[in-house]
């Protein structure tokens, strides 16, 4: 098997893939954290972070296109690079979701949480989870463990669902009043649950990768 | 950046008799980078290359005017020497065309020319040259064979041997794999991303997909004028000229 170049150029793109969804990691982290521990400067950081990860998503991208115009490249490695492609615009969305959710914790900062987090931190931990081993997928060509996270999604959006439930049953329909305190930590759930989602579609692009077959918008079982 | 220029070309004419075949060629070879020279059939990419070592020379009735300054010397002052130029200045063609000698001696000939007599150290050389064109490991226990015994690919390779054995500064490739395989071409295309990093490299390929592969910066010839010049990644991606665009996603040419 020869030795080319071109191994190092694909090599450099995957690691710098690999910087930037250990940020969007980070940055679900600390916005959590912020929210919990309602600490504002945190969640000034997750904000602040965010043009790093910009800037990241742009040189990526020039990269896989510098590399498709020069190299040409076939086969996985042509899937490789579309689904960096892919994966990049993915990751760059999940940072943005951090962000959001670091937004709901600055506009909860004025008084003490509605309640104690018990659910919300689970469901970013599933989250996190996610992501993190999604790329891990990608990273590995691990078909099986995309397979995982793909099938783990449903259990995201039940607990998204009983938090928003819980919320709106347990306080904003006995106190309306709370609705300020209450319906940003909704939203919070619900970005989560975004971020869930697409942990999902970077598991089905390295399903793609791998299989050179699309499973995208059709159910686990037909796959 | 003119610290990085090797060779400046600087209104550049070039006549086959009264045939204008280069009209005020502008073009900065920069030291160690690949330049690729692209164009339709007639443009004159050969005759450029040519000009940057003055092979042409040897052809009657053609006449040069302009610069090609060879680290800021023009190589056509009358005080040049031009067989000095050819050994800085080395070239390798599309047909191989090795000796009819050993592999060894192919090699070895360039030295013993420049009047190299000393057997130890021609013999490093040889080696070293084999392996900077990656050819060592297959001809190491063969070396007094016949070069005509090797495959293309390889013949190819031990013509980049020979060019390097008399330390160039510059390798000049006229279409060098557009006689091989697939796989003998991948291996002078990794070749020539290697010998980069100790010369500097200007190659003319009718081969598009090659110059993106291989090449740092491209220009684009066209019925003797250069057209576009720029990075090979710029030019690829997003050239500036709509003909240039046109040219590599083959509308026409």
């Amino acid at each position: 098997m020869m030795d080319r170049h071109f191994d190092d150029e694909l090599k450099d793109l995957n690691t710098e893939l690999l910087k930037m969804a250990s940020l969007a990691e980070e940055a679900i982290v600390k916005a959590v954290e912020a929210l919990q521990t309602q600490d504002q400067e945190l969640a000034r950081e997750v904000l602040e972070g965010d043009n790093k990860i910009d800037a990241m998503e742009n040189e990526i991208e020039e990269k896989a296109i510098d590399l498709l115009a020069r190299r040409q490249p076939w086969a996985a490695d042509l899937r490789f690079v579309t689904t960096g492609m892919k994966i990049n615009t993915e990751i760059e969305r999940i940072a943005d979701l951090a962000c959001n959710i670091a937004q709901r914790a600055l506009e909860l900062m004025d008084a003490p949480l509605v309640k104690p987090l018990v659910d919300i931190p689970k469901l970013a931990d599933i989250a996190r989870h996610m992501v993190k081993e999604a790329i891990d997928a990608f990273v590995n060509k691990d078909e099986a463990k995309a397979k995982k996270v793909i099938l783990s999604d449903p259990k995201a959006n039940a607990l998204k669902n009983s938090i928003a439930d819980e919320l709106i049953d347990e306080y904003i329909a006995r106190d309306t009043k709370l609705s300020a305190k209450a319906l940003p930590l909704i939203l919070v759930a619900r970005h989560l649950e975004r971020i869930c989602d697409h942990a999902t579609n970077i598991a089905e692009d390295v399903i793609y990768m791998v299989r050179a077959k699309l499973v995208k918008h059709k159910k686990l079982n037909d796959k | 950046m003119t610290e990085n220029i090797k060779i400046k070309v600087k209104d550049f004419d070039f006549y086959y008799g009264d045939n204008l075949a280069l009209k005020k060629v502008n073009v900065d070879i920069y030291r160690n980078k690949v330049l690729g020279i692209i164009g339709p059939s007639g443009c004159g990419k050969s005759t450029f290359l040519r000009s940057l070592n003055r092979m042409n020379d040897v052809i009657t009735g053609t006449r040069a005017e302009g610069d090609v300054l060879l680290e800021g010397k023009n190589i056509y002052d009358p005080d040049v020497d031009v067989v000095d130029i050819r050994r800085r200045v080395g070239m390798v063609f599309q047909k191989s065309n090795p000796f009819p000698k050993s592999i060894f001696e192919n090699v070895a000939n360039g030295l013993r020319i420049n009047g190299v007599r000393d057997k130890n150290f021609i013999s490093d050389k040889v080696e070293n040259s084999l392996k900077g064109a990656a050819l060592w490991d297959e001809v190491k226990y063969r070396l007094n064979h016949n070069a005509f015994d090797l495959s293309g690919g390889q013949q190819q390779r031990l013509c980049i041997a020979r060019a390097l054995a008399v330390e160039p500064e510059v390798v000049l490739m006229d279409e060098p794999a557009s006689a091989l395989d697939p796989t003998a071409t991948l291996k002078i295309e990794e070749l020539i991303q290697e010998l980069k990093k100790n010369y500097t490299i200007a190659i003319v390929t009718h081969n598009m997909q090659q110059a993106a592969r291989v090449s740092d910066y491209t220009a684009f010839f066209m019925l003797g004028e250069l057209v576009e010049y720029d990075e090979t990644s710029k030019m690829f991606t997003n050239p500036s000229k709509k003909i240039t665009e046109e040219y590599i996603t083959g509308r026409f040419g």
